[in-house]
């Protein structure tokens, strides 16, 4: 049998992957999917780790998870498509308002 | 080396490759289409963890709708072609790097350090709580709170979203 | 009614004074009523003094000494220092000398400075400085008499640079003021240090306190030693001796009832006031002492040197009192601290009737003051003439006149502690003075006139001449005072004043001789010395004045030395001035002050500058390097979580 730790290995590599897209894409919607790329990641552990022990609780958390990850895309791309509009990009680097 | 292992070393390796080709890819259609990829690979590992419902879910949900989302914005969008991760690797994607790497290397090495042992073994109810039967049980009895909340999260970002998106009118 | 405690008036009365004249005297149109003001306070409070000096005389010895305290000053810790006056003999004498031809003085100034557009200004100066030397003389305690010290030297240098517009050899007036202020800075910082050392000795600023305990330390001390030193510094500073005299001869710059109230009178006395005062720090000094004789005798010798030459009519008179002060520090370095004093009182009087009789002539010829422009003014200004040679009489020692009583007085108790060759010197010294005095008298007043035509000398309004005749008097009858046991009188003054020197002396071990044979030979000694002097003088400027021409001549040497002050100024300008100067701008200024002062300061700013624009790309307003920020602190909190 699989240790849990060969899935929570694969989850950490796949969430640092992830990391690397938010830093170091320009594209906000590349970011925006590395950012899924990171929830699913922590899906999978939640997951193994239900398995594991035998808890149904883990899977009710992914569940929401989910759930929330669709509501977040749904208003971040909104959110994109209002910048878009005013700005004619995406690129995030040209958004720099959020500064003191 | 049994079946499971190859099996899942299979699975990962999917996945991982999945999962770098959609941060380097330059063109972001191509970059959704790895994702969706990379969600059905995932759903695969969710059954062999014998998590049926969180499987199918994953497929509708993550692969069904939210990738179709993105797909929508994108080709709504319509970009230009954008650099490749790999071309002209600035410092900034060097630090990324370097920092990702660090950080997983440190993740891996808290979970084989940490405290208490780690089951190496399926627990022996995982078939049972996997099933929808269970999970539809635990959800409308024990998690019923969360889950009405969850609707009304749900409500705000239809909202959200509609309201930001809107073309403002003069 | 006791007098006494109505002496704050006397000093009140000139500070009111200085108060209407100043703030309103610009608005009072009548130069009349500015005088009145200006003189009337003085003399109210020279008649309380009076009062209060007969109705001392009428009391016993030991109840002549009073303190009367009027409010308490500072009180601070372990200080406590009082406005307070302590009205004894020595400070009623002085106080009746510095009201007394104070009040002479400003009658007078009435007439000299009549059309001045300053006169208001002119009469509250005054009145402040009358304020300031009176609390000088009358202080009970170092701090005050400090305040006053340098209160006086203030308003030196407001009258100095009076006519601020004026031209004056090769400056300003203002260049005189402030030469005359930065020279007396000199001395006060010795009187500084003093006035520390004595309060950490002894714990007080009290005369009374600290010279109680200062009796019972032994001769020779060392810290009584730099205390009497540094108080001798400040004396040279304020009474222009050696090497401080500098500021004297300038100071003539300013109008000449000025010069005779400040810079002759009172001002000047100020330093011997102190020495008598502090007596007692150097009785127990014999070594000061011995510095301060030697001083007074070298510096009466010079200054009447270099009198001899000078063309100026204030400028002779200008070193005319600084030997004078000279011998009055010698009376004081052989230990005679009352001759000392009688002659700052009969100095007193013939030194300002010598400068207002100057001004008087001055005012004639429209303020010219070179006496080779002078000359047969004797039947112009017949008051004038009198007074002046009245005056010069006195100062040249003839009897009965008060300088002879007091200035033989000085020579007799010089050789009789032993110091004959300062006895020389002074009695060299004593033959210049008549010599050069009388020279000036003569070119100004006899001979033939030497003055342009188109001046028309005229006497003096009475406003002026009748100061002249009141001091010309005093001048004659003055010595009466101190006739000495030899001529039969009985020293009245030193008596009246042996209370006050009663510890000093007693530390002297001084006693009073009898009459000796000595006495009278010195004394005829000087009075032959004195008239030879004068009669040299006559015959020469009267007569032949081609000897004095062909003498110049052949000793061009001595006579250029003599004329250019000893270069005295030139080396003072060049040893201690530029250096000064140059290291000011170069090292301190630009290296001190711009570099390192002002370098650390900007420095730091510039750091902070450096440092901040590093830290400013922390927010840039890109998400991206925010998220960056996040993942490298999640690292590290995994790091310290891994460590544990």
């Amino acid at each position: 049998m699989i240790p849990l730790n060969y899935y929570l290995a694969l989850s950490a590599i796949l969430f640092s992957i992830g990391v690397v897209g938010v830093l170091a894409r320009r594209n906000a919607i590349i970011v925006f999917m590395s950012i899924e790329l990171m929830l699913n990641s922590v899906n999978l552990t939640l997951v193994a780790f239900s398995a594991y022990l035998g808890n149904a609780t883990g899977q009710i958390f992914v569940f929401f998870v989910l759930t929330v990850a669709a509501a977040e895309a749904a208003v971040g791309l909104a959110i994109i498509i209002a910048l878009f509009r005013n700005k004619m990009t995406v690129n995030i680097d040209e958004i720099n308002i959020m500064k003191w | 080396m049994s079946i499971d292992t190859i099996v899942f070393l299979i699975l990962a390796a999917a996945s991982i490759i999945s999962a770098i080709l959609v941060i380097t890819r330059r063109s972001p259609i191509i970059s959704v289409v790895y994702l969706v990829f990379n969600f059905i690979i995932l759903a695969i590992i969710y059954l062999t963890l014998h998590a049926q419902f969180i499987a199918v879910i994953q497929v509708i949900v993550y692969a069904g709708a939210i990738m179709v989302l993105f797909l929508f914005v994108v080709m709504l969008l319509n970009f230009a072609k954008e650099e490749m991760l790999t071309e002209k690797v600035t410092y900034k994607k060097r630090i990324a790097i370097g920092l990702a790497v660090v950080m997983s290397v440190q993740i891996i090495i808290g979970i084989s350090t940490s405290f208490g042992e780690h089951p190496n073994q399926l627990s022996p109810v995982a078939t049972q709580i996997g099933t929808v039967e269970h999970i539809g049980k635990v959800l409308f009895t024990q998690y019923l709170l969360p889950f009405e909340i969850t609707s009304i999260l749900l409500l705000a970002a239809i909202i959200g979203a509609v309201v930001l998106a809107k073309k403002r009118i003069g | 009614m006791v007098m006494q405690e109505y002496i704050g008036f006397v000093v009140l009365f000139p500070f009111i004074g200085f108060l209407i004249n100043g703030l309103l005297g610009s608005k009072i149109k009548s130069e009349k009523i500015i005088g009145s003001i200006g003189s009337g306070v003085i003399g109210i409070g020279f008649a309380i003094a009076v009062v209060i000096f007969f109705q001392m005389l009428a009391s016993p010895v030991e109840n002549r000494s009073h303190i009367i305290e009027i409010f308490n000053w500072i009180n601070v810790g372990s200080i406590s220092i009082n406005v307070a006056y302590q009205v004894d003999q020595l400070s009623i004498i002085m106080t009746l000398v510095v009201t007394g031809i104070g009040f002479l003085i400003h009658v007078y100034a009435i007439g000299y400075m009549h059309g001045d557009k300053g006169y208001w200004r002119f009469f509250a100066y005054l009145n402040l400085f009358i304020f300031m030397m009176l609390n000088l003389v009358l202080a009970d305690n170092f701090l005050l008499m400090f305040l006053g010290w340098e209160g006086v030297g203030l308003c030196s240098y407001l009258l100095i640079g009076f006519w601020y517009d004026k031209k004056f050899e090769k400056g300003t007036t203002n260049d005189a003021a402030m030469k005359a202020f930065v020279v007396n800075r000199v001395g006060d910082f010795g009187f500084l240090i003093a006035m520390f050392l004595i309060f950490i000795t002894f714990g007080s600023l009290n005369y009374e306190t600290v010279f109680g305990r200062a009796a019972v330390f032994s001769v020779g001390d060392a810290t009584i030693f730099w205390i009497a030193l540094l108080l001798f510094v400040g004396a040279t500073g304020k009474s222009a001796q050696i090497p401080l005299y500098v500021w004297l001869p300038d100071a003539m710059a300013g109008p000449t009832p000025v010069s005779a109230l400040i810079h002759a009178a009172t001002m000047v006395t100020a330093g011997v006031y102190m020495v008598a005062r502090a007596s007692v720090f150097f009785a127990l000094s014999p070594s000061v002492m011995l510095i301060v004789a030697i001083i007074g005798a070298l510096t009466a010798i010079l200054a009447a040197s270099i009198g001899l030459v000078q063309n100026g009519i204030k400028k002779v008179l200008a070193y005319s009192t600084i030997s004078q002060l000279g011998y009055m520090f010698l009376a004081l370095g052989v230990g005679a601290f009352a001759t000392g004093l009688f002659h700052v009182v009969t100095h007193a009087f013939f030194k300002a009737l010598l400068f207002l009789g100057a001004g008087s002539v001055i005012h004639a010829l429209h303020n010219e003051e070179d006496i080779q422009k002078m000359g047969g003014l004797k039947s112009k200004m017949p008051t004038t003439y009198k007074t002046f040679v009245i005056a010069a009489l006195a100062i040249s020692g003839i009897p009965p006149l008060s300088g002879f009583f007091s200035k033989d007085e000085i020579l007799w108790k010089v050789f009789d502690a032993g110091y004959w060759p300062l006895w020389i010197l002074a009695a060299g010294g004593a033959a210049l003075t008549a010599f050069y005095m009388f020279r000036l008298t003569i070119l100004t007043f006899e001979g033939s006139p030497r003055w342009d035509k188109d001046k028309h000398p005229h006497e003096a309004p009475e406003v002026m001449t009748v100061p002249l005749i009141i001091l010309a008097v005093l001048s004659v009858v003055g010595g009466f005072i101190g006739i000495p046991a030899a001529l039969g009188g009985g020293n009245a003054i030193e008596h009246f004043l042996d209370p006050i020197f009663e510890r000093s002396n007693s530390i002297l071990a001084l006693g009073h001789h009898d009459v000796v044979p000595t006495e009278y030979i010195l004394m005829l000694l000087s009075v032959v010395i004195a008239v030879v002097g004068i009669l040299f003088a006559r015959h020469i400027y009267l007569n032949r004045k081609d000897i004095a021409e062909k003498l110049s001549e052949k000793y061009s040497g001595i006579h250029n030395l003599l004329w250019n002050k000893y270069f005295v100024d030139e080396i003072y300008d060049a040893t201690i001035l530029t250096p000064t100067v140059k290291a000011s701008d170069k090292l301190l200024w630009k290296f001190f002050d711009i570099g390192i002062i002002d370098g650390a300061v900007n420095g730091t700013a510039k750091l902070i500058n450096i440092f901040s624009s590093y830290t400013r790309r922390m927010q840039a307003g890109f998400t991206q390097s925010y998220a960056t920020y996040f993942v490298a602190g999640i690292i590290i909190i995994l790091a310290i979580l891994i460590i544990r």
